[in-house]
């Protein structure tokens, strides 16, 4: 996709949280509209939501370290008319507080936005405890929620702006740690809408031992979601060097999952590897098995959070040690082409 | 504004028909909770008939009142109470509990009109009128928020979170009421988790609490009145009910907190198919004290 940071792959790419995305999204959805609110629980600065308290204090509602009331309260104020975005990190809501989401915002069908910071391994040194590995799935798990997770800062303040927009309740995961701005203001976000970053190049021709065909799409396809998008678009770089094509859909909204852009993947190049920095089961893993499996059977691949807690140490040696990386990414496109030389 | 005899007397028969239909409901239901509602019937009657200002034709009037059921179990008294206030007709009310009711086990909002949230998991529902309140002051609104809270959600951690932040943001077009009956599902609340001093807990988060006999009509609507005259503070009523009030075998039995009639023989009390009938009964005659029903 031509819209794609042209900086992309080089070693100087800017690095930016998501969590800094979302807060410059909601100074902008402040100023699109007074009915935006911001209940923080106590995390107000490493959240982001500081420079929208600095420009709209009246707006802006401390909760305390109170999740559990955070997510009720932020109900009754969408009741009467108010857009609520109320933060925490992920850990604490929707982990903490899951039952008052559950009640008292999607079965109450309020559209409350619930913003999940520090999600993921790469939370680094707080260690497990911090580090939200479940949260896609207790939020997918439930009626009228839309979960997005956005693969970079730019995507993050576009789909905050979005969620002014959507008027149900909806869920963003955000990261602590800076990663790779891999799109530009111009790329193309929708909720509901996956966005192919790459769609291989099959017409280079392939003399891989491992390809399983030389058709007119590409020989398998990453699905991946929030900063594992990086890993997935520079693990297809590398195998295109192995005359492996490889396409790359970012997944930014999980639910409701853009089931076309599965499908078609599925029946255009045949296998498919998901990335998530999230447990495997219950994530966007499961998420694609379940589109894939029911409507168009191909070999699958799901790189997660293999029902093990975090710990403490640097995000990248997290990720290595879990691995997140990209030449686990590569195993497993290499695993899925020969599952598809069998079938 | 002065009530008459009159005006008194006219609450407590609604109140009496009120419970009659929780009976009948609960009967017909097969399953509900019984002692909550029967020892709710007056607040609501009071709330629905005298004190809220609402409009039964228009469910969503922006000016309106917000009645918030916290503790959504008890929402038969709800039910009855919006039927006769002219939400939706009274015949539905042999539906609670039913496929495809209106009225579900536990209050779902976007079902029934009337409804303001969602509830039954308990704890919540404060947080949801401090929501509400908040915004109310933000936008300098008229209306007031009540919520019903029953004395075993303060159990919950999420009801404390919710005292301190209205005790921080000093919601005082919040008034919140605890159906203070003593009985939860396994016992007397203060053998299962005790909850006083109450009164001195909510003073000390920076509430104004008021304490009633909840049977009594003229101090539930004396109450009510008091209550928007506190300012800088939400206001506590702690109402003092007897659960399954009016029914004299239910009375102060937590044995019937999550019982419908009809269902099951408990030791020492009516028999299950004679329950419904003799609990009606007792309501016609006021527990005995009109002598001319032969049956």
């Amino acid at each position: 996709m031509n819209s794609l940071n042209p900086k992309l792959f080089d070693k100087d790419v800017e690095r930016i949280p998501s969590r800094d995305g979302f807060g410059e999204g909601l100074v902008l959805a402040g100023e699109e509209n007074k009915d935006v609110v911001a209940i923080c629980a106590d995390v107000t600065e490493s959240a982001r939501v500081q420079a929208f308290k600095d420009k709209f204090p009246e707006r802006f509602i401390e909760a305390g370290v109170a999740e559990q009331n955070m997510a009720a309260l932020a109900s009754g104020m969408a009741a009467e008319g108010k857009i609520p975005f109320m933060t925490s990190y992920a850990v604490f809501s929707p982990g903490r507080n899951w039952e008052q989401i559950r009640t008292t915002i999607c079965y109450n069908n309020r559209p409350v936005k619930i913003i999940g910071s520090h999600a993921g391994i790469s939370v680094g040194p707080d260690g497990a405890t911090h580090q939200a590995l479940e949260d896609i799935a207790l939020t997918r798990a439930l009626p009228n929620m839309v979960v997005l997770s956005p693969c970079d800062a730019i995507e993050a303040k576009k789909a905050t702006l979005a969620m002014v927009k959507e008027r149900k309740p909806c869920y963003m995961r955000l990261s602590r740690e800076k990663v790779p701005v891999i799109t530009t203001e111009n790329t193309p976000f929708k909720i509901g809408k996956a966005q192919v970053f790459r769609e291989g190049n099959p017409s280079a021709g392939s003399t891989s031992s491992l390809q399983a065909s030389s058709g007119r799409f590409a020989d398998a396809t990453i699905i991946a979601t929030g900063q594992m998008v990086y890993l997935g678009l520079l693990a297809a770089k590398e195998l295109e060097e192995s005359n492996i094509s490889v396409r790359v859909i970012n997944v930014s909204t999980i639910k409701p999952l853009d089931m076309e852009a599965v499908i078609k993947a599925a029946e255009e190049t045949g296998g498919i590897v998901t990335v998530e920095e999230h447990q495997v089961f219950g994530g966007l893993g499961s998420a694609v098995a379940e589109v894939v499996t029911q409507y168009y059977p191909v070999p699958m691949k799901i790189i997660g959070i293999n029902d093990h807690f975090g710990e403490s140490g640097e995000p990248d040696e997290l990720l290595e040690k879990f691995g997140l990386t990209v030449d686990n990414i590569i195993r497993g496109v290499t695993t899925v082409l020969r599952m598809k030389r069998r079938l | 504004m002065a009530l008459s005899a009159q005006d008194i007397q006219n609450l407590e028969e609604k109140a009496n028909v009120i419970r009659q239909d929780i009976i009948k409901m609960l009967l017909q239901a097969g399953s509900g909770h019984s002692a909550g509602p029967l020892g709710m019937a007056d607040v609501l009657t009071a709330l629905y008939f005298q004190i809220l200002k609402h409009n039964p034709k228009k469910p969503d009037w922006k000016d309106r009142d917000r009645l918030v059921l916290s503790n959504g179990h008890i929402c038969p008294v709800l039910y009855v109470s919006l039927a006769h206030a002219g939400y939706f007709p009274v015949s539905e009310l042999q539906t609670l509990r039913k496929l495809r009711s209106r009225l579900q086990g536990h209050p779902h909002r976007e079902s029934l009109p009337g409804l303001e949230i969602t509830s039954g998991p308990l704890g919540s529902g404060l947080s949801q009128a401090c929501g509400m309140a908040l915004v109310g002051l933000m936008d300098e609104s008229s209306w007031r928020v009540i919520c019903l809270m029953s004395d075993g959600e303060q159990d919950e951690g999420n009801t404390w979170e919710a005292v301190m932040f209205a005790g921080k943001n000093k919601l005082h077009n919040l008034t919140a009421l605890i159906d203070r009956n003593n009985i939860q599902i396994d016992g007397f609340t203060e053998d299962v988790m005790p909850l006083e001093p109450l009164k001195e807990k909510y003073e000390a988060f920076g509430w104004h609490v008021l304490e009633i006999d909840g049977h009594n009509f003229e101090s539930i609507i004396g109450v009510f009145s008091e209550a928007k005259a506190i300012f800088e503070k939400p206001v506590l009523i702690i109402a003092h009910t007897i659960p399954g009030k009016g029914v004299d075998f239910m009375e102060n039995d937590f044995k019937w907190h999550g019982v419908p009639p009809g269902i099951t023989d408990i030791p020492g009390e009516p028999p299950k198919n004679e329950q419904a009938k003799i609990a009606l009964q007792e309501l016609r005659t006021l527990q005995g004290k009109i002598k001319s029903e032969h049956e």
